[in-house]
């Protein structure tokens, strides 16, 4: 830092508010997480809201744990599915989960390959997100399980019986696609921390949370030849995330669409469940970065432009979307399949109807709203629009999964799938889990990477330069 | 005897019912069990222990007993499985006329009620645990009054009686009480046709039908094929006739959709009054009316002058047979019918009821007179002319009509005595209540419907201490206790006449080993009385009402000992698909006329009971508009936990005249506004546009084809080395009556799950009956649906455990301790057949494991499961084939459902060999596979039905 006589101060562009210094922008993110300035940063005595959002959603934490003891102990008959509709909610649950997992590697890893520079400041909570909604979709095929405690049989791992997992199980390869994207994603985030680490290491002021950060932040000292490695292994690190993006949501669709139940045997489903994914996590990244920019003042960092980019990518995945579902229903007809087209108007008219309007609403009707350039630059608009999203999108999960087996192929199996209790406490408290661990991420660890902002003022004040 | 009951009664009485009855019932059923796990008491006769293995038993070799069920007292003859002495299954006895090799749902269900821990243990007085001492001393007094008044005051009160010796035994206390009356309560029964046959025979006769020789029945209202004394035998004997040249007819007349309906050429819905008015069309133009009925003309004229022509055209070929709901005087007319057209003797024979013999002054017998019915004693009862009354396995207190008031006359009754299976109402409502052995538990012997005498012999000692009736009136004749076997062995010696032990003992074994006594001869015919044939007749029917009940036997629980039964209160209705529940069937129409939709609460009142009764209704396509439909057996207050609270008691609104029952009453229906959730197991009975069930037509039947060509496929087929088991299910056979998934239940340990499970889609039967209504005169067409064994089985390929796979003989298994319930299975297949424990449904009851098949896994909660082709019994065959050095013949292997099949609908064997039966079925133009079209390749095909357009009454043209 020595040659730099003048500090590098940011003239002010889209991305980022005018006159923050990298010293300015470390501080003012690294107060967050150690408690330094401003009425939010306090930890536990900060805020009421503070305390109310942590204290509800540890009660969601600790219901969960409850009812998945008690759902292990009495049985997945809790769940409100049957024969014909042998799943429900747990299934909905984790393809929409895994769906708001899929923004976070996208605009770390995509973005960056892209060098678009609107990601630096939303890609490290992003990619918190990511990981814990990946987390939460992980268990709930386990909670859908019949015997849970056999779930490592879908492992390959040498065993005495000489058993292997069905190859042909589209379920085996989802095993697989999950677990390597939830690593790779950890990988990529955890070395995007290292030097964030590192400066809060050197900011706190206890010895405990110096210790804490020192450790993982892996001995780094800011070196160039460090962050020659380390440019080098977060650039190879998001080549590898970048075809996990497509082949997660595509393997999770292909236990759809492998399976000859009519509603779920299409091709169109891998790209139309990756846009859908993209779509769900896309309105994620906008719920989380409203709040996330009004209670910590974050305007500077989370603009509006960021907002609008973001906007734009789930304005585009919504039209994705909508082709996906209007492929659907030409297909149906265009085939002439007794059994597709009975499932399609089963659709339009059948008993889930009502929630085949609500998401077809959510998804394709309201997000045409962002053509215009006022109502993506709207906040409140944004915000409502990307929860109506989010529902649709869970909806929509719903319906794929439970409409489509309720009807199939012989009328006298044709049932119908009701949710019982426990499919909404499983639903909502495993939203209560996502919030208490974004809350805790945001308590302790950077929500914007200190080391890429500083990154950007000094490239935006270079550029600033005459 | 006293030896074998004091003991645990005292026990009973010991413990002190001041600490809960739910206590004594604790202890005594944890005595049972270990009575049944063979630690308790040991009976009195020498016993073996098992350490040294009987000659020629091996454990895991099921031994099958011979012995008879009694269905409203008349004999139906089953083999008993037993396994290391403990019954478990019920197959029918083919040596046997009621059975022919077929067991009804309701007599393989028994087993459950065998197993019953719930069944009545103690002797009980006034509701306090009583001993079987002090039951007898009290007795003694009591019997000693009667005796002295020549049984003035005694009254004894059963079912219909079709044994010998229960007979005699009637015919000695008769004799020794000669002022004792005897009456018979017949619930499940049908008093109009009694009436009827009493007017025109001179004496109790029964109509016997001799359907293989039928070529055109008409059933009006008639339960053919339901679970009676010869239902079996009427399914068989028709489907005979049917397959024979020239195809038999049937013609249905129906109120509410029955068995005879699914299989009629044409059916035609109409209420009770309807048909009387049809029969009344028939004789007149047969000329055995006397009045001329009024002819309209109009389309129903026309199909009844047709159905008139063919049922002439067929003299002595045809049968017109009315049913339970039709009056008295539709009974008689039918008999007249039925007589122009030279039925009788041919299809139709009356046979005489036996009675109680009579002993005369010179030593010889004469029949006593025949029982007089409910109505006489409820007479003799409010007129305070009842001292003693003996009730067995009877009860009239919930099955008697409301208009009686049993309940009323029972309590001035001094001294009540109920004898019965389960502590019912009317044991509630007696002094004494005697618990009373099961049929498999005791000795006695039966009737058959057509007269062939069987013997009962106990598989089991009573495993909950109860008594036989035979025991019981042994006691109240001759104050003595001979145990039933040898009553029943002293009356067959008696009866056969026969000094010499040996050659008794020889006839004897012979008569338990086939389940059947030779000798015995069917019935002798009972001539009409040709005055009482041509008398007048008695006034048609009035003004038909707006709304008229019909009181109608259940499908499933005909008589109180099987309300306790989840097995049959878990199995769906054939038509409704209703569990655990008895609706209010009405019609289409008349529901639209109340507004009323599935579950609906109307309340149903007649002018005799302004009360009425509240009943959730359940519309039926085909039910006769104006009619509801009230199912009887429901709405219990005593009698087991699987019993009590279900349903409505229809019987509050059944009216009594001249002393019978009647079928139906007029009433006013209302909805209330509430309702009720129904457990049904189907909701879908069109067929969207679907070919799951076909037909051809009778004509074509050798020649087009039914099936559609098999798609092509990428793979080479897959070789199997062994047998390559297939199996056809005849839809034109099929009858619906369930019996193969009953069959199934006891074979498999399925378990059941209870309504509340039902009704969020999880009943675990691996054998479902599909009904469509595939036409719209309510014809009904019901296809058996289990695992089709697929070759290309869309079910394994999404398996991530391979816990589902093709085996060595490519049936498709699955395999429950690798099952990790993901459900995919389920999902991808297209029949949906696939059944899971969503949760621990096995009963873990001690009784559960003794019945329990020990060749088939109780599974797991959260495992997948489904048909297995019945997988043990081919193991089964395997090995005894390969013990016997020689290959698998046909026929080796019987699966559960095809063995109990009244109609051999279903045919299993192995398609590799082209001689065998199902080769055969499967090379038949009627073979097709259901959604053929997804290139499953089921290895379960069906034949098509037959569509005899000849046969219909809808066409101008009849031949």
């Amino acid at each position: 830092m020595a040659e730099h006589e003048e500090k590098a101060v940011s003239p002010g562009t889209p991305e980022l508010g005018a006159g923050w210094t990298a010293g300015g922008v470390t501080d003012k993110i690294a107060g967050v997480v150690l408690g330094r300035g401003g009425p939010w940063t306090r930890g536990w005595h900060a805020h009421w809201r503070w305390r109310s959002a942590l204290l509800i959603s540890f009660g969601g934490v600790l219901t969960l744990l409850a009812a998945s003891t008690w759902l292990f102990m009495r049985g997945v008959g809790l769940f409100g599915v049957n024969i014909p509709v042998a799943w429900g909610f747990a299934l909905g649950n984790f393809v929409w989960w895994i769906g708001i997992g899929h923004a976070g590697t996208f605009i770390s890893a995509i973005l960056l390959l892209l060098r678009q520079r609107w990601r630096t400041s939303i890609n490290r909570y992003a990619e918190a997100m990511t990981l814990f909604a990946a987390g939460i979709a992980g268990l709930f095929p386990i909670f859908h399980l019949g015997r849970p405690w056999f779930a490592y049989w879908l492992l390959p791992y040498p065993n005495r019986m000489e058993l292997w997992p069905q190859w042909r199980s589209p379920l085996v390869w989802d095993i697989f696609a999950i677990s390597t994207y939830l690593l790779v994603s950890l990988l990529f985030w955890y070395v995007g921390l290292i030097p964030d680490l590192a400066s809060l290491r050197d900011k706190a002021a206890s010895r405990g949370k110096r210790l804490g950060y020192g450790i993982l932040a892996l001995g780094w000292r800011g070196d160039a030849r460090h962050w020659r490695h380390y440019e080098t292994a977060y650039l190879l690190l998001a080549g590898l995330a970048t075809p996990l993006v497509v082949s997660v949501h595509t393997v999770v669709a292909l236990d759809f669409s492998i399976g000859n139940t009519p509603g779920y045997h299409s091709t169109i489903f891998p790209p139309y469940f990756v846009a859908g994914a993209l779509f769900s996590g896309f309105a994620m990244v906008i719920t989380l970065a409203i709040p996330l920019r009004h209670y910590f003042r974050l305007h500077d960092f989370i603009t509006l432009r960021h907002l609008e980019l973001a906007a734009k990518v789930m304005l585009a995945c919504s039209l994705f979307v909508a082709y996906g579902y209007a492929s659907e229903i030409f297909t149906a007809y265009y085939s002439g399949d007794t059994y597709e087209i009975h499932m399609t108007q089963d659709r339009f008219t059948g008993m889930y109807a009502p929630v085949y309007w609500v998401y077809m609403f959510c998804n394709v009707v309201v997000p045409q709203l962002l053509w215009w350039r006022r109502a993506r630059r709207n906040v409140p608009t944004l915000l409502v629009v990307s929860l109506l999203v989010n529902a649709g999108m869970w909806m929509e999960r719903f319906v794929i999964v439970v409409q489509s087996l309720h009807a199939d192929y012989l009328p006298s199996a044709w049932g119908v799938f009701l949710p019982s209790v426990w499919d909404w406490v499983f639903l909502l408290s495993s939203i209560a889990l996502f919030v208490w661990l974004f809350l805790m991420f945001i308590r302790y660890l950077p929500m914007i990477s200190m080391a890429e902002m500083r990154g950007l003022v000094q490239e935006t004040a270079e550029e600033a330069k005459p | 005897m006293r030896r074998l009951v004091a003991p645990t009664a005292s026990t009973a009485a010991a413990i002190g019912v001041d600490g809960g009855r739910r206590r004594v019932l604790k202890l005594m059923a944890a005595s049972a069990a270990l009575a049944g796990s063979g630690c308790g008491q040991p009976p009195p006769e020498k016993i073996r222990p098992y350490v040294n293995m009987p000659e020629g038993m091996a454990p895991g070799d099921p031994v099958f007993y011979a012995s008879t069920l009694l269905r409203q007292g008349c004999g139906v003859g089953v083999l008993v499985e037993t396994e290391s002495g403990r019954p478990i299954k019920i197959e029918g006895n083919p040596a046997h006329p009621a059975s022919l090799g077929a067991a009804d749902a309701q007599s393989q269900a028994a087993i459950l009620t065998l197993w019953d821990p719930e069944r009545s243990r103690t002797v009980m007085r006034g509701g306090q645990p009583s001993t079987w001492t002090t039951l007898l001393d009290s007795l003694a007094t009591q019997m000693g009054q009667e005796a002295a008044a020549r049984g003035g005051g005694l009254r004894l009160l059963s079912g219909p009686v079709s044994s010998p010796t229960l007979l005699a035994q009637i015919g000695e206390i008769l004799a020794r009480f000669p002022e004792a009356r005897w009456h018979v309560h017949d619930p499940a029964g049908c008093d109009a046709a009694k009436h009827a046959a009493l007017q025109l025979f001179g004496g109790p006769v029964q109509p016997l039908y001799r359907l293989e020789h039928a070529h055109t029945v008409l059933s009006l209202d008639a339960e053919l094929f339901g679970p009676s004394a010869d239902g079996l035998r009427n399914a068989h004997d028709f489907m005979n006739a049917r397959r024979g040249e020239p195809r038999a007819r049937m013609y249905a007349l129906e109120s509410t959709p029955g068995l005879c309906g699914a299989v009629a050429d044409t059916r035609i819905a109409l209420s009770p009054a309807g048909m009387e008015a049809v029969l009344d069309m028939i004789a007149s133009q047969l000329g055995v009316s006397d009045a001329m009925a009024e002819q309209r003309p109009g389309p129903q004229a026309a199909w009844v002058s047709r159905l008139c022509t063919r049922l002439s055209a067929a003299h002595g070929a045809s049968a017109v047979i009315p049913g339970h709901s039709l009056s008295s005087r539709a009974h008689l007319l039918a008999w007249r019918i039925n007589t122009r057209l030279g039925n009788l003797g041919r299809t139709i024979h009356p046979i005489a009821q036996r009675l109680p013999p009579a002993p005369l002054a010179d030593g010889t017998h004469d029949a006593a007179p025949a029982p007089e019915g409910l109505g006489a004693l409820v007479q003799a009862m409010h007129d305070g002319d009842v001292q003693t009354l003996l009730m067995l396995d009877v009860n009239p207190v919930y099955d008697s009509p409301g208009a009686l008031d049993f309940a009323r006359g029972l309590s001035r009754v001094a001294c009540s005595i109920h004898m019965g299976l389960y502590r019912d109402e009317t044991a509630h409502a007696s002094n004494w209540h005697i618990p009373m052995a099961h049929e498999l538990e005791a000795w006695s012997d039966a009737r058959s419907f057509d007269g062939t005498a069987s013997l009962v012999q106990p598989v089991i000692a009573p495993l909950y201490g109860g008594l036989s009736a035979h025991e019981v009136l042994d006691m109240l004749a001759h104050m003595r206790t001979r145990s039933a076997h040898e009553l029943v062995r002293a009356q067959w010696r008696n009866a056969w006449n026969m000094n010499d032990a040996e050659e008794f003992e020889r006839r004897w074994e012979e008569a338990l080993r086939r389940g059947v006594i030779e000798e015995a001869q069917a019935d002798r015919l009972v001539p009409i009385d040709e005055k009482a044939l041509k008398a007048r007749l008695p006034e048609g029917p009035g003004p038909e009402p707006q709304l008229i009940a019909v009181f109608a036997n259940d499908h499933n629980i005909v008589s109180c000992n099987q309300a306790n039964n989840a097995w049959l209160q878990e199995l769906p209705r054939p038509y409704t698909k209703i569990t655990w529940d008895n609706a209010a069937l009405i019609g289409p129409a008349t529901a639209g006329r109340h507004g009323l939709r599935n579950g609906d609460v109307v309340s149903l009142t007649s002018a005799d009971k302004p009360d009425g009764l509240l009943a959730p209704v359940w519309i039926v396509p085909g039910q006769a508009e104006g009619v509801v439909t009230l199912p009887l057996g429901y709405g219990r207050h005593q009698g087991g936990s699987v019993a009590q609270g279900r349903g409505f008691d229809a019987h509050v609104l059944q009216e009594v005249r001249n002393g019978m029952s009647l079928r139906s009453a007029a009433v006013q229906l209302r909805p209330t506004g509430q309702h009720h959730a129904f457990a049904a197991t189907q909701h879908e009975m069109g067929l969207a546009g679907r070919e799951p069930v076909r037909s051809v037509s009778l004509h074509a039947r050798d020649g087009a084809d039914a099936a559609d060509a098999a798609p092509p496929s990428l793979y080479p087929p897959r070789q199997y080395g062994g047998p390559a088991w297939g199996m056809t299910v005849d839809l034109d056979a099929c009858i619906g009556c369930n019996a193969c998934a009953i069959a199934c239940q006891a074979e498999n340990n399925i378990p059941s799950v209870g309504p509340e499970e039902v009704a969020r889609g999880r009943e675990m039967h691996w054998m479902r009956i599909d009904v469509y209504h595939a036409d719209s005169g309510g014809r009904a067409q019901f296809q058996p649906m289990a695992c089709q064994h697929c070759e290309n089985a869309p079910c394994e390929i999404v398996c991530p455990v391979g816990a589902t796979m093709h085996d060595s003989e490519g049936l498709n298994v699955q395999v429950y301790n690798r099952c990790v319930g993901t459900r995919f299975c389920s999902n991808n297949c297209p029949y949906k057949v696939r059944r899971f424990n969503f949760f621990d449904y096995a009963d873990h009851d001690p009784s559960a494991a003794a019945r329990a098949n020990p060749d088939v896994t109780v599974r797991q909660r959260g495992v997948m499961e489904k048909c297995t082709y019945c997988v043990q019994r081919i193991s089964h065959a395997r090995i005894e084939a390969q013990k016997q050095g020689r290959p698998l013949r046909d026929g080796d292997v019987v699966t559960a459902c095809e063995a109990t099949c009244p109609t051999q609908a279903i045919v299993f064997g192995d398609t590799a060999d082209p001689r065998s039966r199902v080769s055969r079925a499967k090379a038949s133009a009627r073979n097709y596979t259901v959604l053929a079209e997804l290139n499953t390749r089921p290895r379960t095909s069906y034949l098509a039905r037959i569509h005899d357009k000849e046969a219909g009454l809808e066409e101008e043209d009849d031949g």
